[in-house]
């Protein structure tokens, strides 16, 4: 058989056979299909809508189309004051309402340049990395579900609810706090707070274990997840990544170490980053790794933190609030190291009003999918759903 | 030298100064095309005047040996509605290289301004100059992609500007109310 020629249009392909007949072939190419995969699917964890184009089981590429649960976060800040912004802003990243409050507190607070009591910065501390361990339960747990393992999320969720217990008996609700407030707290602890926050440590340390056990060394999980949606260094940075997502592609980068904020500098903690004896670097599964292996780290912090706080009678955390919030005119981008990577807010005060000129919040969850399109070429449809699995967005942040 | 410039020099964060310090480089090579640089204790930045300059900027700062500014951290669009005029405000660091930070403003006209994208220094700025046009309505030369992307395409108006009026209806559904 030799081959006489091949045309473009319509991938024509044209050859002799070996007894001298010719053969023309029209029409070669498969039709690609174009497979839309949400808004309504359980593996876009929300209200995303991926339009895939589909070759055959391969997926050719995969634009996501976001927007559904747009509100304009943006637009009603230039309309209520500071303070009145902080309970919109836990419904950003609904799953890890504290670290949002801190992220945008922190932020008027170097425009006020105020003084935060010490006890207010370690409470602060605790719940945000309590918050921290309960939102990675959350993504990990469903990424389990993601990939058909039932189990390990009923684990996660179980040990969840004792921190959202916990935060519900602090703050008087169990996901959308507002209990960091500009300048301290809404309310000080309970009394036997320690005690508690102590006991549920030692409680999850051995669940942390087992759950490694059950999920991250479980050969199936593995073989879903490793090399799978790599994802080189410099390009992550290049695409904006940060908290996990930058981590599982071997970057150690944590604003909490790099650009540290409230009382991070004091406490000892690492960073963890895949050494890719167990995952390949920028997998899949690094990128769950860095997860499992956070929660040990937040627990550290935890522990450090309960310690440290000191104890002081007749505490107010409202005392140092400003009576009336008004910055001075200027400028300012704050962040602080979100479950899910970089929050961040840019304010603008004009320095007369009590309303922010211009408040952008950088979502990390829209970052990181903005890397979807170029992660996607080439992966089999279920590998596409692994890999939206590990980027763990929530759409609440991603469409503000 | 100025006693008062000097005292305002030692005033001066650490931060601000290693600001200061990668400013001057782009100075240096970009001369007019860039403003003087603005100590702003929480946010120091520079703004590009010669707008058509700013991608060739985009690019000295990404690749330049001694500025390093891999990491686009944030790109905001803003309102200037006294100015008359659109602009963005950009939030540069260098991750694994140096500790310097900076942002960068541009600014373009109100009516029909344009803005050169920089998507393809930094992906991330795909998505944010996507959203810098939704929502403010400047187009990005160069933009591989320039649509809508929280609102939804047939969207009327760009609602971040300040003097935005909300459309009546939508599909037939009443909007404000």
């Amino acid at each position: 058989m030799q081959e006489l020629g091949k045309a473009e249009v319509n991938s024509t392909r044209i050859t002799r056979q070996d007894d001298n007949r010719v053969i023309i072939e029209k029409d070669l190419d498969t039709e690609y299909m174009v497979l839309s995969m949400g808004p309504q699917h359980p593996s876009t964890h929300g209200v995303l809508r991926l339009e895939c184009v589909t070759d055959g089981e391969v997926v050719v590429e995969a634009e996501p189309y976001l927007g559904y649960l747009h509100r304009c976060f943006e637009k009603y800040c230039e309309n209520v004051d500071y303070p009145g912004i902080v309970p919109y802003t836990d419904r950003l990243d609904y799953l890890a309402g504290i670290n949002n409050e801190l992220a945008y507190c922190i932020t008027v607070e170097k425009l006020l340049d105020i003084e935060i009591p010490r006890r207010v910065e370690f409470i602060r501390v605790i719940t945000a990395e309590l918050n921290r361990i309960a939102s990675h339960l959350v993504a990990i747990g469903t990424y389990g579900i993601d990939l058909g393992a039932f189990t390990p999320f009923l684990f996660c969720f179980r040990d969840r609810e004792i921190i959202l217990g916990l935060l519900e008996w602090i703050s008087g609700a169990r996901m959308l706090y507002h209990y960091v407030w500009i300048g301290g707290l809404s309310y000080d602890v309970p009394a036997d707070f320690r005690k508690r926050v102590s006991e549920f440590v030692s409680y999850f340390k051995p669940k942390v274990v087992e759950l490694r056990q059950l999920l991250t060394e479980n050969e199936i999980f593995v073989k879903r997840t490793k090399g799978v949606g790599i994802m080189p260094a410099d390009v992550a940075i290049n695409y904006g990544w940060s908290g996990p997502m930058l981590r599982g592609s071997g970057v150690k980068w944590d604003l909490r170490r790099d650009d540290p904020y409230s009382i991070y500098p004091e406490l000892q903690f690492d960073v963890p980053v895949p050494d890719g004896k167990f995952s390949d670097v920028g997998d899949c599964l690094s990128r769950h790794l860095v997860r499992a292996l956070e929660m040990d780290e937040s627990l550290k912090i935890i522990e450090q933190c309960l310690d440290k706080m000191p104890e002081v009678d007749g505490f107010n955390s409202r005392a140092l609030i400003p009576k009336r919030i008004r910055p001075k005119a200027g400028e300012v981008y704050g962040r602080a190291e979100n479950p899910r990577g970089e929050l961040g807010f840019y304010i603008q005060s004009d320095g007369k009003s009590t309303k922010p000129l211009r408040c952008k919040a950088r979502s990390s969850c829209f970052v990181n999918l903005s890397a979807m399109k170029d992660l996607s070429k080439g992966q089999l449809i279920p590998d596409l759903v692994a890999i939206i699995g590990s980027i763990d967005i929530v759409l609440g942040e991603v469409d503000r | 030298m100025d006693k008062g410039m000097e005292e305002a020099g030692n005033l001066m964060s650490a931060m601000v100064q290693e600001s200061k310090a990668a400013y001057d480089i782009i100075r240096e090579r970009f001369g007019e095309a860039v403003s003087e640089f603005d100590a702003n204790p929480t946010m120091p930045f520079f703004e590009v005047i010669d707008n058509a300059r700013w991608g060739d900027i985009a690019l000295f700062m990404r690749d330049n040996p001694r500025l390093k500014f891999n990491y686009m951290a944030c790109l905001s669009g803003v309102d200037y509605l006294a100015e008359g005029k659109l602009g963005i405000v950009c939030n540069f660091e260098s991750i694994g290289n140096f500790t310097h930070r900076i942002a960068v403003k541009v600014k373009c006209q109100r009516d029909g301004g344009s803005i050169p994208s920089v998507s393809c220094v930094w992906h991330t700025a795909n998505w944010h100059e996507r959203e810098a046009y939704d929502m403010y309505g400047m187009v990005f030369d160069g933009h591989p992609d320039l649509r809508r992307i929280l609102c939804p395409e047939d969207w009327t108006g760009f609602p971040l500007r300040k003097d935005y009026q909300v459309q009546e209806t939508y599909h037939g559904i009443k909007v404000p109310y």
